[in-house]
């Protein structure tokens, strides 16, 4: 039996997952549920295995033991491909994009899972075909004028700046329709300029009913368009809330600002 | 439909060398440009497999021999004389074989090329799949080195198994009748209907491969090369990808195999030599690995120069030396889509030393 979406109280479920890496234990059974349409941040300092923790919901790592669930649907054990499959996509901290291939081609790259033709079709040009690529073409265009990247939609993306190579990027993620989004350090690299762009973008993208999970380190951003956060130490979870509780949980000012006196 | 002009354009070229060797009586160069032609389809289907899939095969002459010794051996079967065999009858009754007389006035009967053809494809498809799955999961020169030992062990069996005629190969292999009254064979009198036969070939490669390119599959293909992780996040089942054009690629090079073996009468070991290997994927590298066209032009002219015997004794050092060259200094390959670009930009510290010098004059001249 398949429940409809909205009575799901979490979205993305993960129990207690567990990463080593060799003596390193970069995710100690981390636990913690993402509801539907939420903005939520995971944060921590270097090391504290944010990254590792997307790696595992996406994945490109198998846990080292817990499980993760989206939709009540067990992602842990999936290929990457899989689990973009059930409409989770991602970003990528340093940026994953085909630099020789025009804007275009990279974005529509995001629409592999909603088209069919196969390999066969493709050599033959069937009509099912060319009509999928006319319709992901089409589908497209709403999400590059949003990112205002219309202008360069034949742009070689390795001749555009960082910041838009960052909404190519974005884009591409968006252009499925995908249920989830997991953003890993989305504003790295970016100036003050960028991030407010990026701030107003991602809030929007959770106005249309997107549920967002992210990795950040910019922490004005992070307290701003958050409406959960979770906090990271030493792969260990160390808090959860919203952005004023977390501001006020004395462990977290421990760890940021150091020492018993902060 | 802008994607098949290119193919156009190829099929009017195509049509005036023709004609050029007939008007300057130089008929005999169609031999050598038939033969580049088959070769030019191993090269556009290795070119799908290291330009658009990023994977290296230095095995493609294992696929040329499979397909080439499949019906080599096959239609050398002579069943005159076993009408009573199972295989006869049933061959008979569909109508799938060829009585044919000899020189000596001797009849042989042989199965229709078009079952060897079927199973060249089948068995090259079959091997590509089962090699392709673990050995694509390697990268780089080990992937280069599991290919060259899958060309190597192919070059060995074929040259000591007695029934692939040892060092000798097989010949009188018979001709391949693609359509009623026109056959692929070394003939004399068909020379120009071979010629072709073998570029009617090699376009209609092309267009399948153009057209997967510009498909959904393609895109995701191409953006594979680029980075394969981005791939995976955005729902591409790589490695199934990978193979799948793995197998396309040893199916144009078994295809081609196939034609030449007819066309030539018979196939030998030399065929499915390292040194064949290399040579293709020197052509593609050459050509500007992930360009179909570059690979065409590139298959073209050095075959052609090979095949006419202008590298004399140096034939295979001069693809290896290519290779290396291009490996050192251009990994990216000759040919360009925007090599024109490139010229501009190798040319402007030129023009821009002789601006600044003017300026240097301009200010001492004040």
């Amino acid at each position: 039996m398949t429940k409809p979406l909205n009575t799901f109280n979490s979205l993305l479920q993960i129990q207690k997952l567990d990463k080593f890496f060799g003596g390193l234990h970069a995710v100690n059974s981390v636990s913690f549920d993402v509801k539907p349409g939420i903005i939520k941040a995971v944060i921590g300092p270097n090391g504290a295995g944010k990254t590792t923790l997307f790696n595992m919901i996406a994945g490109y790592y198998t846990p080292g033991g817990g499980q993760v669930f989206f939709k009540d649907v067990l992602l842990t054990g999936m290929q990457p491909f899989q689990v973009a499959g059930k409409g989770v996509f991602r970003t990528f901290q340093n940026l994953k994009l085909s630099h020789r291939l025009s804007v275009m081609d990279n974005i529509l790259l995001g629409r592999h899972t909603r088209g069919q033709a196969g390999f066969l079709a493709g050599m033959l040009a069937l009509k099912k075909s060319r009509r999928e690529e006319k319709e992901a073409e089409e589908a497209v265009l709403p999400i590059l004028e949003w990112l205002n990247l219309l202008d360069l939609k034949d742009t070689e993306v390795g001749n555009l700046s960082f910041g838009n190579q960052r909404a190519v990027e974005l884009a591409r993620a968006l252009v499925s329709d995908p249920a989830m989004l997991l953003l890993d350090e989305p504003a790295a690299g970016l100036n003050m300029h960028e991030t407010e762009e990026l701030s107003q973008r991602i809030q929007e993208i959770r106005d249309q009913g997107r549920t967002i999970l992210l990795v950040e380190h910019d922490m004005s951003l992070v307290m701003e368009i958050s409406d959960e956060i979770v906090v990271l130490n030493f792969g260990q979870k160390i808090a959860e809330g919203k952005p004023k509780e977390i501001q006020e949980n004395e462990e977290v000012i421990r760890i940021y600002l150091g020492g018993e006196d902060a | 439909m802008k994607r098949y002009y290119s193919v156009l354009l190829l099929t009017a070229v195509i049509v005036i060398i023709q004609v050029l060797t007939l008007i300057t009586g130089k008929a005999y160069l169609l031999t050598q440009l038939t033969m580049s032609a088959y070769y030019i389809v191993v090269a556009v289907g290795l070119c799908m497999v290291m330009g658009y899939a990023g994977q290296i095969s230095l095995g493609q002459a294992g696929f040329f021999a499979i397909g080439g010794y499949t019906t080599a051996f096959l239609t050398t079967i002579d069943f005159s004389g076993k009408a009573e065999t199972v295989l006869y009858r049933m061959l008979d009754t569909l109508g799938l074989l060829i009585t044919k007389e000899t020189l000596y006035g001797d009849t042989i009967i042989h199965m229709t090329p078009w079952i060897s053809l079927l199973a060249a494809v089948l068995i090259a498809a079959v091997t590509a799949y089962a090699l392709g799955i673990p050995i694509l999961k390697l990268k780089g020169h080990y992937l280069a080195m599991a290919t060259m030992g899958f060309g190597i062990i192919i070059y060995r069996i074929v040259l000591g198994s007695r029934i692939f005629g040892e060092a000798d190969g097989i010949s009188n292999v018979p001709s391949f009748p693609v359509f009623p009254g026109i056959s692929v064979s070394g003939d004399f009198t068909s020379r120009i209907s071979n010629y072709y036969i073998a570029w009617l070939l090699v376009i209609l490669g092309m267009l399948l491969l153009i057209n997967l390119i510009n498909s959904r599959v393609g895109r995701a293909l191409r953006s594979l090369h680029g980075s394969e992780e981005a791939s995976d996040a955005m729902g591409v089942d790589t490695s199934r990808y990978k193979v799948i054009v793995f197998v396309i690629g040893a199916v144009f090079a078994a295809v081609a195999g196939f034609f030449m073996t007819h066309y030539n009468g018979g196939i030998g070991p030399s065929e499915a030599g390292v040194a064949k290997s290399v040579r293709y994927v020197a052509i593609v590298a050459v050509g500007g690995m992930a360009n179909l066209w570059g690979s065409l032009i590139m298959g073209l002219v050095l075959n052609f120069l090979s095949l006419r015997g202008v590298f004399g004794h140096f034939d295979d050092a001069v693809f290896g030396i290519i290779l290396v060259f291009m490996m050192m200094f251009m990994p990216d390959g000759f040919i360009h889509t925007d090599v024109i670009h490139d010229i501009k930009e190798m040319l402007r510290p030129l023009f821009m030393r002789k601006k600044k010098l003017k300026k240097k004059q301009e200010v001492s001249n004040d």
